[in-house]
């Protein structure tokens, strides 16, 4: 995969802005991945020559947190709550129905880049369980078959662009 | 606001705002006040909007001379939210949606009359509660860690000062010792609030003991426990409180900088603590010799990437160093080689947000409050089958029967109380016998849980203990970093095991396995995450083996959870034949004839998804 000039030039930015601070490979990973929503090998390579960090040891940083992703997330990331609390309250039903409705598993992107699912713990928003975040939108009080109706919702937004 | 450089201008800086701050709440040449909870969940509740909107309003209704709107941090009481409260009069409306705030401004700012029906109706007596104190759920509340939370504006060091706010820092700075210092957290009886209740200033005289140029302190805001949010809300509610608390710390044990580690999940806590250091640094309160005394501090932020291990101290030390976040053998502790091999001392969220309370108020004062061994108070996180979910500071000694029904509200929709898991994955869950114990640290863990960081997840009968078991289990192994064995590899096995406990194909030996196994992780874990792994499966196993018996022997799951061990029935007496449980039905497996002949759902093609017994308006369909 080629990455583009523009994106070359803003990791190598973020690495510039941590220059002089102590062990900086967290904060430049959590910038690249804000920004540009994954972090794929080409741009760990960047970032090690900026820091002279081996790639080896980058990938696997990049691979350790969940935060980090290798590959691109889609339009809009769905995270179903499984926090303890959203748990006990049956969200196990939401992300299977979520699952079953976008052909996708947990962690995964529809062909269309449209939906990722994710699998999230506890977003701190335990009285509105079972709880779902799309895209910093939470959904209150989730029921399975409540499901349906929110991915239309998105469908329906995407249809009117 | 000026650089404040010397005590002698702290202090009038405090006046200053104290007294602004009072005027503001008493409402002062008659103006109003109001605040809206911008916490979590009430934030995911829209309570943005609402602030908008009251903007909005009063200044069409010309009354922004006289009245103040400002967001403020949690209130607790989530499962109300979002919260609009109104000073002078302490009137606290609930469960606000955009649409009442006409009404709020209207009414109330106006017209000068309570908005009768945003009021909180307490359960029992239904009377319409006008008051935050006089609702039972804050009535037995004490907030220490929680100060100022729901009542100051995080975003302004004015309403910090004006609330308590560096009294603390002033007076270690000025009047105490470092050495005094610690002998006044350690005569507390202070305990860490992150999980295990290690003595705090214990670890600060080790720390102090450590001869040094360098050393660090820590703030520990990598929450992992899934169903807690106590240390969120406290950095999001009032983050110069724990930043004085990380100061107070460095200037016991000679650190000169403060890192906290804060979930990347959590971007309004780091947005709030980033804007407060950034005005601390602005006034001189954060650098170089600050209020001219000579001590300088400065305070850095790192963000956590999604590692539940990252929450232990010597991972989430590594992952700080830009490392994957594994632990590290214990010994050398931190406090002799922690960050970047200095001395080192990392301490919970909680746990520096309590210290500049007990500076101000003094040790004695503080350990006044608790039990023998555990002193001040707890934060909870109240969650799962109750009824008023949200963010409780009780003291400790409180007891659970107080905590679930006296606080709680009890169990929703007339259920049975089953079991209150404490301490998430690491924990383990208290029983009905439990109840009128009084919570503190070694209770629990003499009751096979433990205190953990405060998630409190209350199940009822609807819940399989085998599942709630199986799920931490998954959470565990998708957690375990990989370093050592008995984690990496000996939470999978318990994972697979207790599968096949729930898909009805264990055998009596699989509980024997079971256990044995569990103990096995327990002792070669390096870290406390392996160590604790196995909690949940013991404690369910010690309190619920007639439930683990059920689903080895008869092969039934007493809950109707797990779906390989039950069914959908329809019962032909109370089926009103109207198919709409068959065409609702997504693998056409319920069969009759309408208005003829009862329906009836073929077991081999069932998927056991629960769409019909939601669907059917008669309860005709049962699990079994």
């Amino acid at each position: 995969m080629k990455i583009r000039k523009e994106v070359i030039k803003g990791v190598r930015e973020i690495c510039a802005s941590h220059k002089g601070e102590p062990s900086p490979l967290m904060m430049i990973l959590s910038d690249i991945q804000n920004k540009y929503g994954y972090i794929p090998l080409e741009v760990q390579e960047v970032v090690s020559e900026e820091t002279g960090i081996p790639v080896a040891e980058i990938y696997g940083v990049v691979t350790f947190y969940a935060f980090f992703s290798v590959t691109p997330k889609g339009k809009y990331v769905i995270g179903v709550c499984l926090g303890t609390a959203c748990y006990v309250k049956n969200s196990q039903s939401v992300i299977d129905k979520f699952c079953q409705l976008l052909k996708i598993a947990p962690g995964q992107t529809t062909e269309d880049g449209l939906f990722t699912i994710e699998a999230v713990r506890c977003i701190g928003a335990c009285a509105l369980a079972p709880a779902v975040n799309i895209n910093g939108k939470v959904y209150p009080m989730v029921s399975p078959d409540k499901v349906e109706g929110i991915i239309n919702e998105y469908r329906a937004l995407e249809a009117s662009n | 606001m000026e650089r404040i450089d010397s005590p002698k201008k702290l202090q009038q800086n405090i006046e200053a705002c104290t007294k602004a701050f009072e005027d503001k709440i008493a409402g002062k040449g008659g103006r109003r006040a109001i605040v809206v909870c911008g916490g979590t969940g009430c934030l995911a509740n829209g309570s943005n909007d609402l602030i908008a909107e009251l903007k909005k309003l009063i200044e069409e209704r010309g009354l922004s001379e006289k009245v103040s709107v400002n967001h403020v941090g949690c209130f607790g009481f989530c499962s109300q939210g979002p919260f609009v409260k109104i000073f002078p009069e302490d009137t606290l409306y609930r469960m606000v949606k955009k649409d009442d705030i006409k009404r709020i401004v209207e009414e109330d700012l106006i017209g000068g009359k309570v908005v009768e029906d945003l009021l909180y109706v307490d359960p029992t007596t239904h009377e319409k509660v006008a008051r935050q104190d006089d609702i039972n759920f804050y009535k037995r509340q004490r907030r220490i860690a929680l100060h100022g939370c729901s009542l100051i504006n995080p975003d302004y060091l004015e309403e910090s000062l004006g609330y308590d706010g560096f009294k603390a820092l002033k007076k270690v700075l000025t009047e105490m010792t470092p050495q005094q210092v610690i002998d006044e957290v350690l005569a507390s009886g202070l305990r860490g609030r992150g999980g295990a209740g290690f003595p705090t200033g214990r670890k600060w005289q080790f720390a102090a003991n450590q001869v040094s140029e360098q050393k660090y302190i820590v703030c520990n805001g990598d929450e992992g426990d899934p169903g807690a949010f106590m240390d969120r809300s406290i950095l999001e509610g009032n983050p110069f409180e724990v930043i004085e608390g990380m100061m107070i710390a460095g200037y016991a044990f000679g650190a000169k900088d403060g890192y906290f580690y804060i979930r990347a999940e959590y971007p309004v806590a780091v947005e709030r603590v980033q804007r407060a250091i950034k005005d601390m640094e602005a006034v001189g309160l954060l650098g170089d010799n600050i209020l001219g005394t000579g001590f300088s501090f400065r305070a850095h932020l790192r963000l956590g990437a999604g590692a539940f291990v990252c929450g232990e101290e010597t991972a989430l030390l590594n992952s700080i160093e830009g490392k994957r976040g594994m632990p590290r053998p214990r010994p050398p502790f931190p406090a002799i080689k922690g960050l970047w091999g200095k001395p080192t001392c990392v301490n919970n969220v909680e746990t520096l947000a309590i210290v500049p309370y007990i500076i101000r108020v003094g040790a004695e004062e503080f350990a006044k409050i608790g039990t023998e061994k555990s002193k001040g108070t707890k934060v909870f996180a109240l969650g799962g089958k109750i009824n008023n979910v949200g963010l409780v500071e009780v003291p400790m000694g409180t007891t659970l029967r107080e905590l679930i029904y006296d606080i709680g509200g009890g169990i929703p929709g007339g259920k049975k109380f089953k079991a209150i898991q404490t301490g998430g994955p690491s924990g383990g869950c208290l029983t009905a016998k439990d109840l009128d114990t009084p919570i503190d640290y070694d209770n629990l863990v003499a009751k096979g849980s433990m205190m953990g960081s405060g998630g409190a997840i209350v199940m009822d009968e609807d819940n399989c203990m085998v599942d709630v078991a199986k799920f931490y289990m998954e959470f565990i192994c998708d957690e375990s970093c990989g370093k050592c064995t008995p984690c990496r590899v000996g939470t999978k096995r318990l994972l697979e095991l207790l599968t096949t406990i729930t898909n009805g194909t264990a055998t009596e030996k699989t509980l024997e396995d079971l256990k044995s196994l569990a103990e096995t992780i327990k002792l070669g874990s390096l870290c406390a995450l392996g160590q604790t792994a196995a909690n949940p499966i013991l404690s369910t196993m010690n309190n619920f083996p007639e439930e683990y018996e059920a689903h080895v022997k008869d092969k039934k799951c007493p809950s109707h959870v797990c779906k390989k061990l039950m069914s959908y029935v329809i019962d032909p007496a109370k089926c009103k034949k109207c198919s709409l449980c068959a065409r609702n039905c997504p693998v056409n497996c319920i069969h009759g004839v309408p208005g003829k002949e009862p329906f009836v759902i073929d077991q081999s093609k069932c998927i056991k998804c629960g769409t019909c017994i939601i669907k059917c308006p008669f309860h005709a369909i049962e699990k079994r």
